[in-house]
Parts: C-alpha cells; structure tokens; sequence
C-alpha cells in the first residue's frame, strides 16, 4: 500500500469512544477528591483568615534560621554517616568473623532502636560519665544539645547507610569482580571503576530514601531543645498558642521533601537512560 | 554506689514495675495501630491501582501528605489540632467545655496515618507482581469481583507483600516512642522519669533501647515464623 492510498482512506470503522459513564467508582473517586478539595480550601481558608503580619513579622526569620539549622543538621550527619559507613559496610561484607559481628551488632542496634532514644542515650545518658568525659576533654562537647544530636544522627544514620552500600555492592553480579581481576585490574581498581558505578545506580533511591528519613527524624531534636525548624514552631506555638504555627511547618516540610523525591526521580531517570529501550 | 538490682527491681524501690507497664503501652499502642493501618493501607492500594483517575488521584495525594509529614509534626498536628477542632465544635453547644484528647487515641490515628501511607505502597508494589491473569482466571470461573479478591488475589497478596510489612511494623513499634512526647506513659517516658528521678541516666535510656532492641528481635522471629508458614503450600517466587 502507498502512502497515498493510506492518506485517500475515506473512512476507518473504529469502535466508538466508551462513553465516560458515572461508575461506582468514578463517583467515590470524584467524592474523596472533593474532600481532598474542602480540606485544602478549608486550609487556605483558615490561613488567609488568620493571617496576621505581624506574626509574620515576628516569626518568619525565626522559621528560616530553624530552617538553616536543620539543613545543616541533616547535610553534615549525612556525610559523616557516608564516611563511617564505608568502614562498617567493609566488616558486614568481611569474611572475618569478628569484624562481620562488629558490624552486624551496629547495624543492629542502630536500626533496631528508635532515634529518639538513641539521641536521649547520647544527651542525658553520656551526662552519667561527666567525670570521665571532663577529664580527657570531650564534656564540652557532649554538653551541647546541638552536638549530641549531630553525633547521634551520624551514627544512626551510618548503620544504614551501610547496609544501603553493602546491599548495592552486593547487587552487582560476581562476574563482573571476575572479568575485572581477569583484565588485571587491583581489588581497589575494580571497585573504583568497575562495580562502583553499577552499585550506585542501585543505591540512589534509597540513598535518596534516606535523606528523606533523616530530614523527616531531624524535628526530633527539638525535644532535646535544638531549635531546628520543629524546634522554632514549637516556640512559636508556646508563645501564641496559634495553630497556623504548626500548619506553616508543615506546609515547609512537605514542600522539602517532595522536592526532594522529584530531584531523586529525575537523577534516576538521567544516569539510567543507557538502560531504557 | 547506686545498687543496679534494687534500681531495677520491681518493688516499691525499683523501677522494674513501672518499665514494665510502659512496654505493655507501647506494645498495647502498636498493636491497635496496626489493624487500622492495614486496613486503611489495602484501601488506598486498591484506589491507586484502580483504572479510575480519580481515585489514583485521591490515593495518591494520601500517600504524598502522610510520607512528606515528619511523624512528630503528624502527631502535633493530630493532637494539637483534633483538641482545637473538636473544641471549637463542641462551644457551638457547651460554651465554657474543654476537650482532652487521649494521648493514647492521637498516637493511634497519627502512627496509623503514617503506617498506611506506607502500607499502600508495599500493598501497591505487591498488587502489580500480581499478573492479570489471575484475575481473568477468577472471572472465568464465575466468581464475582469481591469472591476474586478474596479468595484469589488476596492469598497471594499477603504472601508477597509479607517482608515488606514486617520492616513496617517495626518501623512501627520505633515510631511509637515519640508518642512519648504528648504525655504516653510508654518505654521511652517511664525509662525517662527513672533516669530523672535517680540520676542513673545512661543506665534507663540504656535499657530503654535493650527493651526497644528485644521488641525488635521478637518481632523478625515471630515474621520469619509467619513467613514460613504462609510460604508452604504455594509457589514460591
């Protein structure tokens, strides 16, 4: 057949259209999206009859530097947790028996626990050994709320960290450490060039997961009274008893973290695109 | 020298009673969460995997709220928030009326929301390892939808979705200490009290998370147990 005759074609029988009919479930849908619309309305509602500049005025930098102190917070916990997770993710996958129960025993503990616990143990619980921590100089350290809680989220979020690297450098296939020491490349060479790069296609997104977790883990720490973006909110709400306060937050928080799901989504889809037909 | 065994013992001079009764509150608040949030969870699964637009939709604007919101912000806004409401509801009757919200109740509608935001995906990811024959197949025997689901899909479901579940549930139980925060005499308060009480800090929130770690423990055996159970008698995948 010629394109022409293709193009002259008068008419093709196609089965007509469904008709869009009122089905049990387009109306249940249609009902819960219409809740879905009252509640966003009625929050807009109740911002804009609450708006009030002057709190605004008042609150709006307190907001921003808790905002800071929490991005702070999560960014350098983040990379210290990346650094201790490589030595801890090293015994997970070591055939030594001692070093593998080491880490296993870490990982363990610190995804076995709850973070809020785990930051009380470092804030109130190392206050025990005051004496001994004073003496070889690291009571100053221990005595700030804003260190005991960076130290506790690096450690919390090593453990998993290290199990997102072993399970990503155990996804790579043997073969390819074979075909790499069979080119004579060192155990180091084949890492850095070979697996790595495959490994960490894999680990994005729960890499990406577990940013998310963290900043989501981070409003803890204003029980042990930092004064993070949680923090700041639950200072303002003491003050004004204001519960735009609290829906403020959430409106910054939901915002981070779903900006944050769309940049990790979009990475994936750019660094996988070799494996997209 | 402070003796450890009387601190922990569970008389009138120990703490070991009062630990007690906050692991039952925890255990006890986990576990009224978790039929909810299955339920609520397998819901909003079906919606975000039906052919409607419309419900996806809804689903998934659930899903994106309760997974965006950190838990501690959920629980304020449940518990602050439900307090404001219902109480502004109640003056259209009663002027001078105050409402207190349990603290056990908000834990139970905060963590539930959470968990079934959660849970939908795990319920999602399993719907689709479901291939459509199985339902055509259904079908083809002359079941109705509902009798497909039952007895068809949802056997299967449950098994694949099963690991998935069980990292939830102890997210779950973690989750539950910071109901701590709005005044639950759970793990995490009762060990706090202790340590504020006898000085022995490092010692409560020690065994605080030992209790937590064993929780946890329990918990991945009793999984592994119900996992071997539902795997026998199916096709393994």
């Amino acid at each position: 057949m010629t394109a022409e005759n293709l193009t002259t074609v008068p008419h093709v029988d196609r089965p007509p259209p469904l008709p869009a009919r009122w089905t049990q479930a387009r109306i249940l849908g249609t009902t819960l999206l219409c809740l879905w619309a009252a509640a966003g309305l009625g929050l807009i509602y109740f911002l804009v009859r609450s708006w009030n500049p002057d709190l605004l005025h008042r609150y709006a930098p307190n907001y921003l530097s808790g905002l800071w102190v929490t991005i702070q917070l999560v960014v350098i916990s983040i990379i210290i947790g990346a650094l201790l997770s490589i030595p801890i993710a090293c015994g997970r996958m070591s055939k030594n028996r001692i070093w593998s129960g080491l880490a296993y025993g870490y990982v363990y503990f610190f995804r076995g626990t709850p973070l809020l616990a785990q930051t009380f143990l470092v804030y109130y619980g190392l206050g025990s050994f005051r004496h001994q921590l004073d003496a070889i100089g690291l009571w100053t350290f221990f005595r700030d709320a804003w260190y005991c809680a960076l130290f506790a989220f690096s450690l919390n979020t090593a453990a998993y960290q290290a199990e997102i690297l072993r399970g990503a450098i155990e996804s790579v296939g043997k073969g390819q450490w074979e075909a790499a020491k069979a080119l004579g490349l060192s155990r180091i060479q084949a890492l850095r060039k070979i697996i790595l790069p495959q490994a960490l296609i894999v680990a994005l997104r729960p890499y990406g997961n577990e940013i998310i977790l963290m900043i989501k883990g981070s409003a803890i720490v204003a029980i042990i009274t930092v004064y993070d973006l949680m923090g700041e909110t639950r200072r303002a709400y003491s003050r004004t008893f204001d519960f735009q306060t609290y829906i403020w937050a959430a409106i910054i928080y939901l915002a981070i973290v779903e900006a944050l799901r769309n940049i990790v989504d979009w990475i994936e889809r750019r660094i996988t695109r070799h494996l997209q037909r | 020298m402070t003796d450890y065994r009387t601190l922990l013992s569970f008389g009138p001079e120990g703490w070991g009673d009062d630990i007690a009764a906050g692991v039952l509150v925890t255990v006890a608040l986990a576990l009224a969460t978790l039929p909810f949030g299955l339920a609520i969870g397998f819901l909003v699964a079906l919606a975000k995997q039906s052919g409607e637009k419309t419900l996806r939709l809804a689903g998934n604007i659930y899903t994106t709220v309760f997974r965006g919101l950190p838990e501690l912000l959920t629980l304020f806004l449940v518990f602050y928030g439900a307090q404001i409401g219902i109480q502004q509801f109640v003056r259209l009757f009663d002027a001078k009326a105050t409402v207190e919200i349990n603290s056990f109740v908000a834990g139970m509608v905060a963590l539930g929301a959470v968990f079934s935001a959660y849970a939908s995906e795990v319920f999602q990811s399993a719907f689709r390892a479901i291939p459509n024959g199985q339902y055509e197949g259904g079908y083809a025997i002359g079941l109705s939808k509902l009798q497909t689901m039952r007895l068809v899909i949802l056997p299967q479901l449950i098994r694949i979705a099963l690991p998935g579940l069980g990292n939830l549930w102890l997210i779950l139980l973690k989750d539950t200490a910071l109901v701590s925060v709005i005044g639950l005499a759970d793990i995490l308060r009762q060990t706090g009290i202790a340590a504020r009480v006898t000085r022995e800090a490092f010692l409560f929130f020690g065994l605080a998370c030992l209790i937590y770690l064993a929780l946890a423990i329990l918990s991945s055996i009793a999984f592994g147990a119900i996992e071997r159970w539902s795997g026998k008698g199916g096709v393994q995948r």
